[in-house]
């Protein structure tokens, strides 16, 4: 007995570091991929990776990280993060995955929505200007929710 | 997986409809297998991107991402979208005559 494909997600990104950004926009293409329909609504500190000036220059978290087995006092060294990140990059670089910038514009070129939450862009004092011309519009959560009538809400 | 007759050549098909083995494929196999996929009459530009898919897999062994196809292929990611509605890289590679692409990109 098989299930029902998923034919839409709405993807969440809630953060900005390296790791906390990129499982939203594989999960997102990766759904492109495979037809199905996408938006993605970044909020809090996911705003940086669709904001002109920040998404280039998005890090991966050293202190407070884990994942990344690595002493505090070595991950809080100055340059640290930078180094973890270029290291990250080259890697990422040779399976083809794209850096941030041009990640969210091949969501968006997939035909993926891209949509920034309205409380914190208020809360961080941004404007449409600082955005990507990508991103469709910023919205609202009970607009999120309408939008994500049918779909499978995902969480990053 | 069994073997079908696809525009009067025998071929082994997956479950799913990809060629088991890439070599029994001829563009006259491609041509059926888009038709069989929604595709009545495939255009230059579709035909385009499915020999860069095909190419890149007999040359490199797998797939090219999507990535690397909207890039190199002289096809661009919106009209990728548009010439194979739903999943491009897989309908391209099926309509090929090439393995299912297995990559997160």
């Amino acid at each position: 007995m098989g299930n029902e494909p998923i034919e839409k997600v709405s993807i969440i990104i809630s953060k900005g570091s390296l790791e906390g950004v990129y499982p939203g926009l594989i999960m997102a293409n990766g759904a492109r991929m495979e037809g199905i329909e996408a938006n993605v609504f970044f909020t809090f500190f996911g705003l940086d990776a669709i904001h002109k000036q920040r998404q280039g220059k998005i890090k991966v978290a050293t202190v407070g990280n884990p994942g990344m087995h690595m002493a505090t006092w070595l991950g809080g060294f100055p340059g640290m993060s930078a180094v973890a990140t270029k290291m990250m990059g080259k890697k990422m670089e040779e399976l083809d995955i794209p850096p941030i910038p041009e990640f969210v514009e091949l969501v968006s070129d997939s035909g993926g929505g891209l949509y920034a939450c309205k409380a914190s862009v208020d809360m961080f004092g941004f404007t449409e200007d600082d955005f990507i011309e990508q991103v469709d519009s910023i919205i609202t959560v009970g607009e999120f929710y309408e939008q994500a009538a049918g779909a499978q809400i995902i969480f990053t | 997986m069994t073997t079908q007759t696809i525009a009067g050549v025998a071929v082994e098909v997956s479950e799913e409809g990809f060629l088991e083995q890439p070599d029994q494929w001829t563009r006259d196999v491609g041509a059926a297998i888009a038709a069989e996929n929604g595709i009545a009459e495939m255009t230059d530009r579709q035909w385009q991107v499915v020999d860069f898919m095909r190419t890149t897999y007999l040359e490199q062994g797998s797939a090219p991402s999507i990535r690397t196809l909207g890039k190199a292929s002289g096809v661009p990611i919106k009209e990728l979208y548009q010439l194979f509605p739903k999943a491009p890289a897989k309908l391209a590679a099926k309509i090929g005559g090439i393995p299912k692409p297995r990559g997160c990109i």
